[in-house]
């Protein structure tokens, strides 16, 4: 008895090791499953009451208890999409610098520094984008667009507006100094998966570097940097407490993007642990549903655009 | 003579690019130091936070930080490193280890505000009040999936012949996984740790609700507790001066301590290196 018992404990052991690790693995898939569905509890309240209206709805006002998601939403999209769009161009420039302009001795502590601006902690680009980078904003480019820009037509709009330093635009650009470590360093990786022979021949007709990155290395890696600039798109919409601080927190739609607004993130980290009445936290939780939502599909989006283009 | 030039601007545009990635780097660390170190002294960490507009230091701030990172960490490390090993060594190309690694995905870029919300309405809700739990849990949400990827990829580096060589001796598979496996890919899985401590240590959104924050020393886990972040968060939107300036130390504070673990945890694998 003793003999079988003795002998069958390794392979107990094996069998409790291989359940504890699926059982941790199988955790994930509960975790995920589980933030859904509890912040559908939480926002059924809100959701029951005002319905498909909220989605649309631009009401937000805690006293009337009315509520709606698409001051947030706008804010959350603008601000996200002013983001890539500032991104890329200087993502682009970096990532070819470091992989192919530059001397190997210098891409690498370069590189170490790029990602980490993406160590930096997100509070600390919202104090720095609040008190250092929007007065200087406001009186920097704000003052001056007001006088040149804003009586353009159709953009005008956008660049007219008290130069306030906080707004839609500052937590565009903060935003755009965040996802830059992420956009360059994903562009660098796909830069690297590109053959060497293709640049080598490239070179051998006699193009220059110029003409061997635009039209041989970038078209080449089309695919991947617009998965990255999706997945950068991702990290953007999340963002909340960089926004909190340079965003303004106003409820409101503005067509200038001097003008103070907010996002899903920003009136959540604002409101949430001030929220007067059940339905005014339901309507914070259905923000973080709607929230949750965008962000799967683009990160959804994201790996499989990322992954299908690695194979 | 229009190619050669078009070429040395395009050159000069990349140069250009990177001098604002790496200007965006120093200028937010100078404005740290400029600010931070003007409230650098010994009463920063031996007393608590202050009343509105008076003096005092962030003490109880960086003693709940630390419990509370710490406690994420050891919450999320082992069920981290095992979840990892089942992807890596069990589940490998099949359907579930598949979805298992996209839901992972998932995780980690999810919004951590929303990390916050769940454990509220989880955590905070359940027990009645906010805790030094709530927080730790959230902080263990996110750090998790960092942990599970690391893993992961440091596990499928451990080449065959080496769990063949162990096989070969009788040794059990969970044997020759966690004798022979986890010791080849140690320092990767310590380096895992560490970033995802990194990580977890600049988070504010997530413990907004839950751990809250309080201005008193405390060391239990069961009460409201302070922490930096948020403790940053409402000293640097309040209007008081003395709140500011400690706003200022403390960011200084908690960004020079991510940086030093982002890197360590890039030489660490190479000092491992060079000495085998």
């Amino acid at each position: 008895m003793t003999a079988i018992s003795l002998r069958a404990l390794p392979w107990q052991g094996d069998d409790l090791f291989r359940r504890a690790c699926l059982t941790s693995a199988g955790l994930i898939s509960v975790l995920m499953f589980a933030i859904l569905l509890s912040l559908c509890i939480g926002a059924w309240p809100a959701l029951e009451k005002f319905g498909v209206g909220f989605f649309f709805s631009s009401e937000w006002n805690p006293v009337t208890k009315e509520f709606g998601a698409a001051n947030a939403l706008y804010g959350t999209l603008v601000s996200s999409v002013i983001a890539v769009f500032l991104a890329l161009p200087v993502g682009l420039g970096i990532a070819i610098f470091l992989s192919e302009l530059c001397p190997v001795w210098l891409s690498r502590p370069l590189s170490i520094a790029i990602e980490l601006l993406a160590a930096v902690p997100s509070i600390i680009y919202g104090m720095w984008g609040l008190f250092v980078f929007a007065p200087w904003f406001s009186e920097g480019f704000q003052v001056w667009a007001g006088e040149h820009l804003s009586e353009l037509p159709i953009i005008g709009q956008l660049f007219s507006g008290p130069p306030m330093g906080v707004g839609l635009l500052t937590s565009g650009i903060i935003l755009a100094f965040m996802i830059l470590p992420i956009l360059t360093s994903l562009i660098k990786e796909a830069l690297s998966t590109v053959p060497k022979v293709l640049r080598e021949a490239t070179y051998g007709i006699g193009a220059t570097q110029f003409e061997v990155i635009i039209k041989v290395l970038l078209p080449a890696i089309k695919g991947p940097i617009f998965g990255a600039l999706i997945l950068a798109l991702g990290r953007a919409l999340g963002e909340t407490m960089a926004i909190t601080f340079v965003i303004g927190g106003a409820q409101s739609i503005e067509s200038s993007l001097f003008m103070p607004a907010t996002s899903i993130s920003a009136t959540i980290a604002e409101q949430f642990n001030e929220a007067t009445g059940d339905m005014h936290i339901s309507a914070l939780i259905g923000l973080g549903l709607v929230l949750f939502m965008i962000t799967f599909i683009v990160m959804g989006t994201a790996r499989v655009l990322l992954r299908r283009k690695a194979q | 003579m229009i190619r050669k030039f078009k070429n040395q601007l395009f050159r000069a545009m990349c140069v250009l690019a990177t001098l604002i990635g790496l200007g965006i780097l120093v200028i937010i660390l100078f404005t740290l130091f400029q600010k931070g170190m003007a409230g650098m002294s010994w009463s920063l960490f031996t007393e608590v936070t202050p009343g509105p507009g008076g003096e005092g230091g962030l003490a109880n701030a960086i003693v709940g930080s630390l419990i509370m990172t710490l406690l994420g960490i050891v919450i999320a490390a082992p069920i981290g490193i095992l979840a990892g090993t089942w992807l890596a060594e069990y589940g490998q190309h099949s359907k579930t280890a598949d979805t298992i690694r996209f839901l992972n995905g998932m995780l980690m870029s999810a919004p951590s505000i929303l990390i916050g919300l769940f454990v509220y309405e989880m955590v905070v809700v359940f027990m009645g009040h906010f805790s030094g739990w709530a927080g730790a849990i959230s902080l263990a949400i996110i750090a998790l999936p960092v942990i599970i990827s690391t893993t992961e990829e440091m596990l499928k580096l451990v080449p065959i012949t080496l769990r063949e060589a162990g096989a070969g001796l009788g040794t059990p598979r969970w044997k020759v996984t966690v004798k022979l496996s986890y010791r080849a890919v140690s320092t990767g899985i310590i380096t895992g740790i560490l970033l995802s401590v990194a990580r977890i240590s600049g988070e504010t959104a997530p413990l907004l609700f839950t751990a809250l924050n309080s201005s008193f020393m405390t060391v239990n886990p069961n009460e409201p507790m302070a922490n930096l972040p948020v403790t940053i968060y409402q000293f640097a939107m309040s209007p008081y001066d003395s709140w500011n300036q400690l706003a200022w130390s403390g960011a200084l504070l908690i960004t020079m301590a991510i940086l030093f673990l982002n890197i360590i945890s890039r030489v660490l694998p190479q000092l491992k290196k060079r000495r085998s």
